[in-house]
Formats: structure tokens, sequence, C-alpha cells
């Protein structure tokens, strides 16, 4: 397909991979931040070809990783309310909750349904009038137009029988809080290239000026993340910290205002706890209290239902980048996508289940089952 | 709200066009659950060849560009 094959060209790529081995005199760490780029850079190798100089790390942009306990448990309170329609995208049923997960709600009688977009769940409003749909509305700032669309078309239509569980994360915040850790390692960033589409890359200015790390908004194809690569270890290589955009066919500086627009209009930022991190200071969005009738947490009363994050897999150190998920003890032994035990190996956007995927041959000897 | 149908390869979906009110039939759009995100740039979709120009790499074997440019009839 146009704009996809030409970006999966080999001998290209041979070139590129052949001129980042040429510039990189030292080493150097660099992480994607977007699971979806993750995705592409164990998929295909990548890392394996850009020799010893260069190491690759995962970051926490994977929404279904990062989506706190109790969120999962309110959702699984919600859906299992009687009459209630659940419709969430599919990643987020396996993931386990505190005691349970959506899938075992859907076994047990509820009406979990998965959905590709926002609006399908809010086709099913129109269509059961008499019933609560309620949209799982989970993703980073990439995700936030659409979610923030369905809210507010159904108070455009009046569908009071919509509500939408909100857990909206945004990139900068988790970025300043890793940079600012001090066992960081990493010096020099990946910007996920579809958050920037919507978002821009100004807030990376920002970072980029303030830690003095490179940053390269890249794509999601593999030619696209090799000349992301590329020009980071070139600005590393001069000292240089700015930032950079490989992905201008998709990225602008300002991003789609026609989206931030209605996003802003719908949701409000707020502090939000992440999965294996813990609270960020203005990390997400809820919806604005002119929504709040759309507000599933209120609607059904689950606001206050916590959960303590259990030590049960080191996923918090993966997010951070400062563990592989093969440095696990459990990796592709007790914890594998069939019977996870953490979110990162539940999401296609999560490294754990992309390792395991792909790389299950670089597990410690014995680890496989 | 505006819609379209949006061809991926093989598979066919309708796509809300809200926030990329200047596409028009037959551009290529990014879609992200059932929303355009953005218009792709065809001029800018070239600038990775670009780089490989500057790179003089494209020296070595002056038929693989023109072959990638021919396919996606740029």
């Amino acid at each position: 397909m146009k704009y996809l094959d030409e970006y999966r060209d080999p001998a290209l790529a041979r070139r590129l991979v052949a001129e980042i081995r040429r510039s990189a005199t030292q080493p150097w760490v660099l992480m994607e931040i977007c699971g979806g780029q993750t995705h592409t850079l164990v998929k295909y190798g990548i890392e394996e070809l850009l020799g010893s100089r260069i190491e690759l790390v995962h970051g926490p942009g994977c929404p279904v990783c990062v989506t706190p306990l109790e969120i999962l448990d309110k959702a699984i309170a919600i859906a299992s309310i009687p009459r209630v329609i659940f419709v969430s995208y599919g990643d987020m049923l396996r993931v386990p909750g505190s005691h349970s997960d959506l899938f075992r709600v859907k076994a047990a009688g509820g009406d979990v349904r998965i959905a590709y977009s926002p609006m399908d769940a809010l086709r099913l409003a129109r269509e059961n009038p008499q019933r609560p749909v309620v949209f799982f509305a989970v993703g980073f700032e990439t995700t936030a137009p659409a979610n923030s669309t369905a809210v507010w078309q159904a108070k455009r239509e009046g569908l009071l029988n919509f509500s939408m569980l909100v857990s909206h994360v945004l990139v900068p915040p988790a970025i300043r809080l890793l940079l600012e850790q001090s066992a960081n390692r990493v010096q020099g960033f990946i910007a996920p290239g579809h958050v920037c589409t919507v978002m821009g890359y100004e807030e990376y200015e920002e970072l980029a000026a303030r830690y003095k790390v490179p940053f390269v908004v890249g794509g999601f194809e593999p030619l696209d993340l090799l000349e992301a690569i590329l020009l980071l270890v070139r600005q590393l290589e001069e000292g240089r910290a700015q930032v950079e955009n490989q992905y201008v066919r998709s990225v602008s500086r300002g991003g789609n205002e026609a989206a931030r627009r209605r996003m802003v209009e719908v949701f409000e930022v707020v502090d939000r706890n992440w999965r294996g991190i813990g609270p960020i200071a203005q990390s997400g969005y809820r919806l604005r209290p002119d929504y709040a009738a759309f507000d599933a947490e209120k609607v059904f009363g689950v606001e206050t239902i916590s959960a303590p994050e259990p030590p049960e897999c080191i996923s918090a150190l993966v997010l951070q980048g400062l563990k592989k998920p093969v440095d696990c003890p459990v990796f592709g032994s007790r914890c594998t996508p069939a019977t996870p035990m953490g979110a990162p190996m539940v999401s296609s956007e999560g490294a754990c289940a992309i390792y395991y995927q792909y790389r299950r041959h670089t597990a410690p000897a014995g680890a496989i089952t | 709200m505006r819609f379209a149908t949006v061809r991926f390869g093989g598979v066919t979906r309708q796509a809300c066009l809200d926030f990329v009110p200047e596409a028009q039939c037959g551009d290529y759009v990014i879609v992200h659950v059932g929303f355009a995100i953005s218009r792709v740039d065809a001029e800018e979709a070239q600038r990775t060849y670009r780089l490989l120009e500057e790179m003089e790499a494209l020296e070595e074997e002056p038929g693989a560009l023109e072959a990638e440019l021919g396919k996606d009839g740029a």
C-alpha cells in the first residue's frame, strides 16, 4: 500500500543501517516512547542490526499497560451491573484487575463488547435507548480527539444513556518523570509520531531545551525509525539537543488544531496514576464539569474504588526503560500472553508481549515453557 | 459530522473527517480509532529518499529509487 510499502524497503533500510553504524562513534542509549514503534523495532529486529554502540530501550507509550489497576477495577464493577452494555477496545479485556478481568465478566454473563471506534459505542447507545452504554476511554493524545468527539456528540444528541470511563494519559509528563530520575540512562528520544500528529511538538522543544536531550519525531515503519535513529545519533555525536521531525508526512509543529480544540472543549488536564509508575502530576485528562452527566465514574458511583499495585512483576521497570522484558524471571514461563501477570504482556503494544512474540530466543535459558 | 469511506489495503471502513476538513476524495489519510487525524503530505513523504540522496548512498544503486517512485506513482 502506498506510504507503507516504500517505508519497508530492505535495500534502503540497509543503507540507513550502514550510515547509523558509521555515525555512532560511542555508545548511545535511545528510547522510543510509543508501543507501536516498539512493535516495529522488535518485529524487524532493528536493534540487532545497529551494532553494539546503539542500545534501544522501550518507553511507557502503551495505553493498555499504563492504565491503573483501580480503573480496571472500576471498569469491571460497571460492566458487572445488569443491563449495562460495556464497550471497550479489545486489548483491555484480558488485562488483569485486582481479582478479575473483563473477559471473565463477559463469561459470567456481562454484556461486554469490543469496539474499533468510540463511535461504535455511540451507535449502540442510539440503538439501545433503554440501556446504559459505557465506553472505556483509555489512551494517549492520539485517541483523545476520537474519544472526546464521542462525548461531545452524545451531548449534542442528548444521548443520556451514554457515558464514558475516562483513563487518558499524556506523554510529555511521563518523559519529564523519566528524565528527572537519577537512574535514567536515556540520552535521546524518538517522539511518538501519532501523538505529535495531534499535539505538534512544541512541548518536546521545551523538554529538549530544559533537559538537554535530543528528540526526533518518528513514524512507524522500519525506514521511519531508522531515519529517526540516524538523526538522533547525529545530534548526539554533534552535541546538539534539538527537536527534529522525521515524520513530516503526518506531523507539523503545531499539530492538528481542529482535533486539539475538540479535546480541550471536552477534557481538562488532571493528575493521573500510571500503572507500574505511580501518580504523575498533570499527566492525563478527565471530562470537564460540563460533561459530568457523561462521566461513568459519577453515573455509577465508582469514584472511590482504589486498588494497591501488587508487586507481581517488573513491569514498572520495563515501562521506564530500566529493564528489558527478558530480564524478568517469570517472562515466558509463568507470564505469557495467555496468562499475563502484568499489562505489558497483554497488549500488542506492550514490550513484554512484543518480545514474547518476536524475541523469545533471547530469553534466559530455561525460561520458555 | 463528515464521514468518508477509507480503503486500508483490502479493508474498507468509515472514518470521521472532522479533523481533516481539507481532505478530498483520493487523498491518503492516517486513521486512528475511526477518525482521520492527518492528511498525508505527498511531497514530504519523499523526504526519506532525499535524506538517502544526501548520504550519496543512492549512487550505488540508482535504479532502486526510480523503481520505488515509479511504483507509488509519485
